[in-house]
Formats: structure tokens, C-alpha cells, sequence
């Protein structure tokens, strides 16, 4: 049914070491730049089945393009802690914690995960680049800094299959491999470390291994995973999942400190819903007083989810004799929210859920509206035209399983 | 075991409609008992592990239907839900094939192979019944408005949905009264030509009634399962991942969670009155329980024909009852494979196996299986509406192994001489002997087989005559006419007794529809 083809266009964008099978797997030959890499879109024709694999089976995604920082020496450990909010002292070996860091006046300029790889040796994760806030910070400090992007090959692999399939490929079982932790494992002779982390909110790991081993582990991934259903995603259907795990993506969802034109645009992590990550006990750390005083003060903005509800939606549509237009996928487009006549914030990404049957979004509201069940009223285009529809503050995360968090 | 015996409302039958209620009500803060006879709770709507490693979708297999804002209302991602959609329908056939799939550029390709005229018809196709259905589905969503007895509410609601007909437009119209008039094989011919398509297509409306495609009404059916709504879109079958029971299962979660309680194994024989109202209801053991509201989830004539006294219900309705249509016309056979059927027409692995396959290659091959079942016997060459769960839910089977549902018509309830062992045998060969025809390899990799017969469905799964539907889907006993003329409500002759399985409005397929409304018509009445 399909040809077999293989992309040959050339490209003055990098790619990644899994490029040789990604892109003759790449069926839709649509492909998204992701930090100066290409990075496929969707494999399929549709993403539905990407979307599908995430929450049933398994999905397989190339996240080579993500940032990535070994900070190692003997105030590795001191460097980080006063780099980003949470305690990194209390980090373990072997323990991942998902943290923002923010400048002196307490504005995020990234979120990331911090993993303990061994004694005085750590792996940080960012969106975007920041060697040159890395290194800055770190003047006069035993720490050496250096890129692991270029050297490290990483995969994601995530969904209610993924421990399975780990399991049939590792050397040793990872049964009991908890929540943001991490091991060392083989699979063939192929050292791997794998972190029971990803931006699913799903059961789902991340790989990280020398890129000279990316196709080895791509082929062995794949060919033991086939009975279990492990399918190529793209980053269409990794959008609505992590819209639905209410995990904020930078640069869509908020602005970084570091190349916000203007300071309306920065947010505090107390603004962002991340307010859990900043640990105020700790004695110092870049933007701890700014940040003090968000939490005494509190903030004028927080990020919340909210759902669009359905029946007025499907009216709106009726009346014009259309069945509701639902987004096929996530949009990023900066959506108003009103109340009344005045504007109190706006949604910055969304999603139809397929999984929840919901219309979801995650939006920065002023405060005052940002409480659960608080009715907002949500702009959407219905044949060209603005109207608004009934929307409410919701919990999140959006989908939560408990397969993400629990061990068998 | 629960110590009380009193309770506000009594759910008898833990079919998925029956669950839906029980959920409704106790979210509403009624405290609620649902009683299963079986040991497993969802009625038709259960995942068994037949043979070990292999779960099975024992009868209901796809979920078209489910409604959107009972899986909001009762939170049931929270519990478990999680839909697939198939991803293509499949129709293998000699030498060739006909796949139809969620990418619209490849389908339109694909039919264009076939059929020019074909091709271009689709898309209006699927429009124009998506328009109507657009317009009949409020009828889903609301209770049947009852011409014979047209009070200030039901003349509204007849109102509004004139209004929905008449935005339909007159071209648009003139479908919707041939859909409700014709033949499913008449309608399509008048859009396609490419049998097989036409064919595959008609096959949704013969499922679960007694018709062949040219029995005039088949159309309507169709019309039903267009109805069907994934997030908007039209006529999209999704599988549950678990099985169908893990819907059943999610909606008992949610119906727990909300404060229900639920026992099985509990087989209710009586339902108990006093001066006309359902005061309780007695198990098969001399257990009791009394409730201000009894609701029963089981098809009508066995809620009336042997849990009520006959002395209760009038006798006009007795007899409307016993004219209900219920004769089952299906059979499912359940297969544990080693491997995955290999087709001859499109060799190997593909996404032809991860959608429904159908063996349908042309109407007179369905109708001949349908003239088999007139004269009392199973088709020699049914027709078969297969899925592979395993391929999109890897959890049913080993890994590398599969399992295999066969939805198959016909299969009369009224076979001459009865069903017995070495007809089941019989039926269960025919069906292989029908896949192995397009798949051969299919003898070779079968590790086990479960047959279902209409017997054994009425037997196993209290469906009267195996009818899985709890009564055809017909005109004539759809909408205000469903399960009888009157009593279309939800409510019974009998006060404080109340129906909301399939048998009642607006009828069978996992829906939720008739638990979800009978539980909001008992809610409105409650004092």
C-alpha cells in the first residue's frame, strides 16, 4: 500500500543520529524545525494513531533536539542548587527533578529536568539554549560545564506499553524504577541510562545514550516492541498530550526571561502554576528575593486549565447548521477570556481531548478569576465570525493516570 | 455483601445501560443497589479471558455511540475509558480489495481504483448523512415525543425537531425519507456503483436485526450507526482499550465512586409490587430488597414477561410486548491466534489489519446469507464484521498473539430443529471456512475457539433470543414506538418500575443513551 521512500531533499537544518530510519518512516514527509533540527511532525498521514499510541500503546519520539548539559565537579551539586528553584541538595543519585530557573528579578527563563547521574556529575534538560547563563553563573566554581546535545542521542518512549517493552530489551528488569528516577541499564551492548521521565504525563521513559548507539537502540526498540504496539510519533500528537498533562511549553505558553522584549512578557514560576517548585527555604538561589516576595504578595497572573464547554459550543454551531469545528489538533494561537465585557486573560495553547471527550486549554488568567470552577467566557471563531463561549477554570492536570506515577 | 435492605433505587441487570443509570442516580445522591446475576459485571459489554492470555470482547465488540457527555458527566477517562478509533475498514475480496481509511486523500485514491463516480460520491455521501444526522440526533438526546399523546412537551419537542427537519432543506429532506423507507441496497445504489462498497456499507444496516440489505427499512438502520459520534465526527467506531467490559467496568467505577453499590451474582427472579408500585425486588436465593424506585436494564419481554406478575400490566400490553420483534440473526465467533490472518489479496502485516474487516464482497452474497437464515438455518457464507483488537491494544493477547472478533450474520435463533453442540461446531467451521477463503493461513494459527450462538447468547447474557439489541432496530419499533406504544418513557404500567436498557429508546450499541435518560426521566419524577 505505501512506497517506500526516503527523504533526499537536502537541508541546511542538523538532524539526528536517528535521521537514517525517522525519515523513511516519515510517511507525511511533514517535518517541524526544533531547535535548528528537523523533527517529524507526524509519521502517519494523520496523527491520530501517534496520539493514540501515546495513551494505549507506545509511542516512540526522537527528542535528540532537546537541550542538553553535563554539569560535573565537586560544586556541580552547589551550582545547581543556586541556579534553579528546586532543592537540589536533596536530590539523590539516581533522582530527575523537573525545575524552572529564573533571573535575579525572579522571571523564569526556562524549565528543564536536572538528573543525578553519579557522584558530582548531573544532566540538565532545557528548552532553549543557555550555556551562556550556565557558564556566567558558574563563575568561580569548581563546575565544568559542557554540551551533551551533540554527544547524546535521546528517545522518549512513552505509553501504558513502555515498561514492558523496556523489560524485554534490557538486561535487567525496571519493574522498580519510580517516578522521576533513573538507571543505567544495557540493552545489547548498548549502555543506556533511562529516566522514568517525559512530557506525556503518561507511564513513559526517556533514553539517553552516545550518539554512535542511536540506530542500534532505535532497531532494538523497535523490533522488540512491535508486539507491543510501539509506534514513530510526531510532535503533533506529543502537543495534545502534553496539553492534557498540563505541561507548559516555552516560547507557546510563556515567554523566557532572557528574550522578553519587554518585561510585561516575563512571568514568575509562581505565575506559571509552578509555584510548587520554588523552594523558598533553601538560603540562596538566583531570583529568591523576587520570589519571596511573589509568594507574600502573591502574583497578578496564574496559569491555569480550563475546559470549553460543550453544549454551548455545539448550539453556537447549530445555528448555523454545522456540527462543532473542533480543532484536529493543538493550536497555539493566543485566545482571549473574557468576563463580562473586560478581558481577563487569555489562553495560550489548546486541544480537543479525544481520551476526555473535552475541549481543554491552558491559559494565564488575573488572579482573581483564576479560581476552580470560575465561569470565563472564551473567544472561538465560528464561520469567521467571534463569538464567545462558556468556559471554567478546571483542575489539572487535565488527564493524570495512575499508571504514571505507581510500579507493578 | 451488603447488610442493608432498603435503598432508594434498585438497578436490576449490570449491562452498560443499566450501570449508566445506576451512575446518574447515585451522582444525583440517590443511594443506590445495582444487582448482576453473572459474576461479571456489563452485560453484553464484557472482556472475558476466555483461554488464558487472551481476553475476549465476548459480544459487543466496537462502541460507535457512547455519548460524549456521559463520558464527561460521569468522569469515565477518570475511570478508564479510553477509545480508539479504527482506523479503516477493510473488504478483501477475490484478487483485490477495498480499503477505506481515516486519511481522506488515500480513501478517495483507493476508490477512485475502483470507481471513478465512486470516488466523488463519497465525500457528498458522507455529508449528506452526516447533515441528517445532524438532524435526527436530537431524537437521541431527548426523549421519543409521543404523537398518540401529545401534551404541552411533546408537541415542543416535536416542534423543535420540525425546526431541525426542516433546516435539513428539500434535497436533504428527500434522503432522510427514502433512508426511513427504503432498502439499505436500494439507497446506496442510487450513490455508488462498486459492489463491494456498496455492500460493506450496507452491512450496518442488517447488524442485529432480522433483514437482508434488500429488506426495505435496512436503510433506517444504516442512518442509526451513522449517528454514531467520535469528537464530531460522523460515523467513527472506536475500540475500547480493555474490551468493551472496560467500558462497563468504567462506568461501574464511576457509579462506585458516586456512591453506588454494586453486587453480582445476584439474580433478581421477582420484582415486587404493592397496589400497582415496585416496592423491591427478590433474588433467586430469597434475598430481598426493598426500594422506592425499581429500574430494570434487561430487554423488555424479560423484564415483563418473568419479573413482573402478569397480573400488574394491562393485558393490551402484555401483548404488545409479546409482538415486540426480538428475533436474534447473529452469531459471534472468538478466535485465539497465533499470528496475525495473512489476506491473499494484501499479503502481510498492514494497516488493513488494525480496522474492521469485512466479509461482505457483494449484496447478493448477503442477501443469499439472509435467505439461508429465512428458511431456518446459518448462513453458508455469512457475512463477517471482524476486528483485531490485539493490533490496537496490545494488553488482549501474549505479545506476537492476537485475538479475533467475529461479528456473524446470520445466525437464526429460530434454526430448524433447534441449536445443539454439533451445529455450534458446525457454524464455528463455516465462519473459519469463510475467513480461510480470503485468509488461508487462518486454520493454521487458530489456538482456540470460542462460538456463540443465539442460544448460548440468550443463555449466557439474558438477551431473549440472542437479539443484541434487545430488539430489533426497525422502524416500526424505534423512537415513540420502543419497546410499546405509550410506555416509550422510560417509565412501565407498573408505578415506581422504570426500563433503561436497549429495548427502550433509542435502542441498542453502547450508547449509554437509554441508561442516561431513563436515570434523568426518574429523577424528574422523583418524590
Amino acid at each position: 500500500m505505501s512506497i517506500q521512500t526516503q527523504f533526499t531533499g537536502s537541508t541546511s537544518l542538523k538532524v539526528t543520529p536517528f535521521h537514517k530510519r525517522t525519515s523513511v518512516l516519515n510517511h507525511s514527509q511533514e517535518w517541524r524545525r526544533w531547535s535548528g533540527y528537523l523533527s517529524a511532525t507526524t509519521y502517519d498521514l494523520t496523527h491520530d494513531v501517534e496520539y493514540y499510541s501515546i495513551r494505549t500503546k507506545a509511542a516512540l519520539l526522537d527528542i535528540t533536539p532537546l537541550h542538553k548539559y553535563i554539569i560535573k565537579g565537586s560544586d556541580a551539586g552547589i551550582f545547581l542548587d543556586r541556579l534553579v528553584t528546586r532543592n537540589i541538595k536533596v536530590c539523590k543519585i539516581g533522582q530527575v527533578m523537573y525545575t524552572p530557573w529564573c533571573d535575579e528579578d525572579g522571571k523564569q527563563i526556562d524549565d528543564g529536568t536536572v538528573q543525578h547521574l553519579s557522584e558530582n556529575r548531573f544532566r540538565l534538560t532545557s528548552a532553549e539554549p543557555n550555556m551562556e547563563w550556565l557558564t556566567h553563573n558558574a563563575a568561580g566554581l569548581e563546575v565544568d560545564i559542557s554540551e551533551d546535545s551533540e554527544v547524546t542521542a535521546s528517545l522518549a518512549l512513552q505509553g501504558p506499553s513502555s515498561r514492558a517493552i523496556l523489560n524485554e530489551v534490557a538486561d535487567e528488569n525496571i519493574d522498580q524504577l519510580k517516578f522521576f528516577w533513573l538507571t543505567e541499564r544495557w540493552i545489547g551492548d548498548i549502555p543506556v541510562t533511562i529516566s522514568r521521565t517525559g512530557y506525556t504525563g503518561d507511564l513513559g521513559y526517556e533514553l539517553w545514550t552516545p550518539k554512535e548507539n542511536a540506530l542500534t537502540l532505535w532497531d532494538r526498540l523497535m523490533e522488540a516492541g512491535a508486539p507491543f504496539g510501539i509506534t514513530p510519533t510526531g510532535l503533533h500528537a506529543l502537543d495534545m498530550a502534553r496539553i492534557e498533562a498540563s505541561l507548559i511549553l516555552l516560547d507557546v505558553d510563556y515567554i523566557s526571561a532572557q528574550h522578553a522584549a519587554i518585561d510585561l512578557r516575563k512571568s514568575s514560576p509562581f505565575e506559571l502554576g509552578l509555584g510548587w517548585t520554588v523552594k523558598l527555604k533553601k538560603k540562596d538561589f538566583i531570583g529568591r528575593t523576587a520570589l519571596e516576595n511573589d509568594h507574600r504578595r502573591g502574583t497578578e497572573w496564574q496559569l491555569r486549565g480550563i475546559e470549553i464547554e460543550w453544549e454551548p459550543l455545539e448550539t453556537l454551531y447549530r445555528k448555523i447548521g454545522l456540527p462543532p469545528q473542533l480543532p484536529g489538533m493543538a493550536w497555539r494561537t493566543s485566545t482571549p477570556l473574557y468576563s463580562g465585557n473586560e478581558q481577563v486573560g487569555y489562553a495560550t495553547s489548546g486541544c480537543w481531548s479525544p481520551l476526555l471527550k473535552k475541549y481543554i486549554a491552558l491559559a494565564h488568567l488575573k488572579t482573581e478569576y483564576a479560581k476552580e470552577g470560575t465561569p470565563v467566557q472564551f473567544e472561538v471563531k465560528v464561520e469567521h465570525f467571534r463569538k464567545t463561549t462558556s468556559a471554567r477554570v478546571v483542575k489539572t492536570p487535565f488527564y493524570n493516570p495512575e499508571r504514571k506515577r505507581t510500579c507493578p | 455483601m451488603p447488610v442493608d435492605r432498603k435503598y432508594d433505587a434498585i438497578v436490576i441487570g449490570g449491562g452498560h445501560n443499566g450501570l449508566t443509570t445506576a451512575a446518574y442516580l447515585a451522582r444525583d445522591g440517590k443511594k443506590v443497589l445495582l444487582l448482576e446475576r453473572r459474576h461479571v459485571l456489563g452485560g453484553a459489554a464484557v472482556t472475558e479471558e476466555i483461554f488464558p492470555g487472551f481476553k475476549f470482547s465476548v459480544c459487543s465488540y466496537v462502541v460507535s455511540l457512547l455519548k460524549p457527555n456521559i463520558i464527561r458527566d460521569l468522569q469515565l477517562s477518570r475511570f478508564g475509558l479510553e477509545l480508539v478509533p479504527l482506523e479503516s475498514t477493510f473488504t478483501p475480496l477475490e484478487g483485490d480489495y477495498l480499503i477505506r481509511c481515516a486519511d481522506n486523500d488515500l480513501t478517495r485514491q483507493e476508490l477512485y481504483r475502483h470507481s471513478p463516480n465512486d470516488a466523488e460520491a463519497y465525500n457528498k455521501f458522507g455529508q449528506t448523512m452526516s447533515q441528517i444526522g445532524m438532524a435526527v440526533r436530537p431524537i437521541l438526546n431527548t426523549m421519543a415525543p409521543d404523537p398518540t399523546k401529545l401534551g404541552f412537551s411533546g408537541a415542543r419537542t416535536l416542534m423543535d425537531l420540525g425546526r431541525h427537519f426542516r433546516s435539513l432543506g428539500s434535497d436533504k429532506f428527500e434522503q432522510l425519507a427514502k433512508l426511513m423507507t427504503m432498502s439499505s441496497a436500494d439507497f446506496l445504489d442510487e450513490w455508488f456503483e462498486f459492489e463491494p462498497l456498496k455492500a460493506t456499507m450496507s452491512a450496518s444496516g442488517i447488524i442485529g436485526t432480522f433483514m437482508g440489505p434488500k429488506s426495505p427499512g435496512s436503510a433506517y438502520v444504516m442512518l442509526h450507526h451513522y449517528m454514531g459520534e467520535i469528537d464530531g465526527v460522523f460515523r467513527a467506531w472506536g475500540f475500547q482499550r480493555g474490551g468493551t467490559g472496560a467500558v462497563s467496568m468504567a462506568i461501574a467505577r464511576s457509579a462506585e465512586h458516586f456512591g453506588a453499590t454494586i453486587m453480582t451474582e445476584a439474580d433478581v427472579s421477582k420484582i415486587i409490587t404493592r397496589n400497582g408500585h415496585a416496592t423491591g425486588v427478590a433474588l433467586e436465593n430469597g434475598d430481598e430488597f426493598e426500594a422506592q424506585v425499581v429500574v430494570s436494564g434487561l430487554d423488555p419481554k424479560r423484564t415483563f414477561l418473568n419479573l413482573v406478575d402478569a397480573s400488574d400490566l394491562p393485558e393490551d400490553f402484555i401483548q404488545s410486548v409479546k409482538n415486540f420483534r426480538i428475533r436474534g440473526s447473529s452469531g459471534k465467533v472468538n478466535l485465539a491466534l497465533d499470528g496475525l490472518p495473512d489476506f491473499t489479496c494484501l499479503p502481510g502485516d498492514g494497516p488493513h489489519l488494525s480496522g474492521a474487516i469485512s466479509i461482505s464482497p457483494d449484496f447478493d452474497y448477503i442477501e443469499k446469507a439472509y435467505d439461508d437464515a429465512k428458511h431456518g438455518s446459518f448462513s453458508k457464507r455469512p457475512y463477517i464484521d471482524i476486528v483485531l483488537p490485539s493490533v490496537l491494544d496490545p494488553d488482549m493477547s501474549p505479545p506476537g498473539k492476537h485475538v479475533m472478533s467475529c461479528f456473524v450474520q446470520y445466525a437464526p435463533y429460530d434454526i430448524t430443529g433447534g441449536w445443539d453442540d454439533s451445529k455450534r461446531e458446525a457454524f464455528g467451521d463455516t465462519v473459519v471456512n469463510a475467513l480461510a477463503r480470503f485468509a488461508p493461513n487462518i486454520k493454521d494459527i487458530i489456538l482456540h475457539r470460542q462460538v456463540l450462538t443465539p442460544w448460548d447468547i440468550e443463555n449466557t447474557f439474558g438477551l431473549t433470543e440472542g437479539n443484541i439489541f434487545h430488539g430489533e432496530l426497525a422502524l416500526q419499533q424505534l423512537f415513540f414506538l420502543r419497546p410499546v406504544v405509550k410506555w416509550a418513557d422510560y417509565r412501565t404500567p407498573v408505578r415506581k418500575l422504570y426500563q433503561c436498557g436497549s429495548g427502550t429508546h433509542p435502542g441498542g450499541g453502547i450508547t449509554g443513551a437509554p441508561g442516561e435518560m431513563a436515570a434523568k426521566k426518574i429523577l424528574k419524577e422523583w418524590r
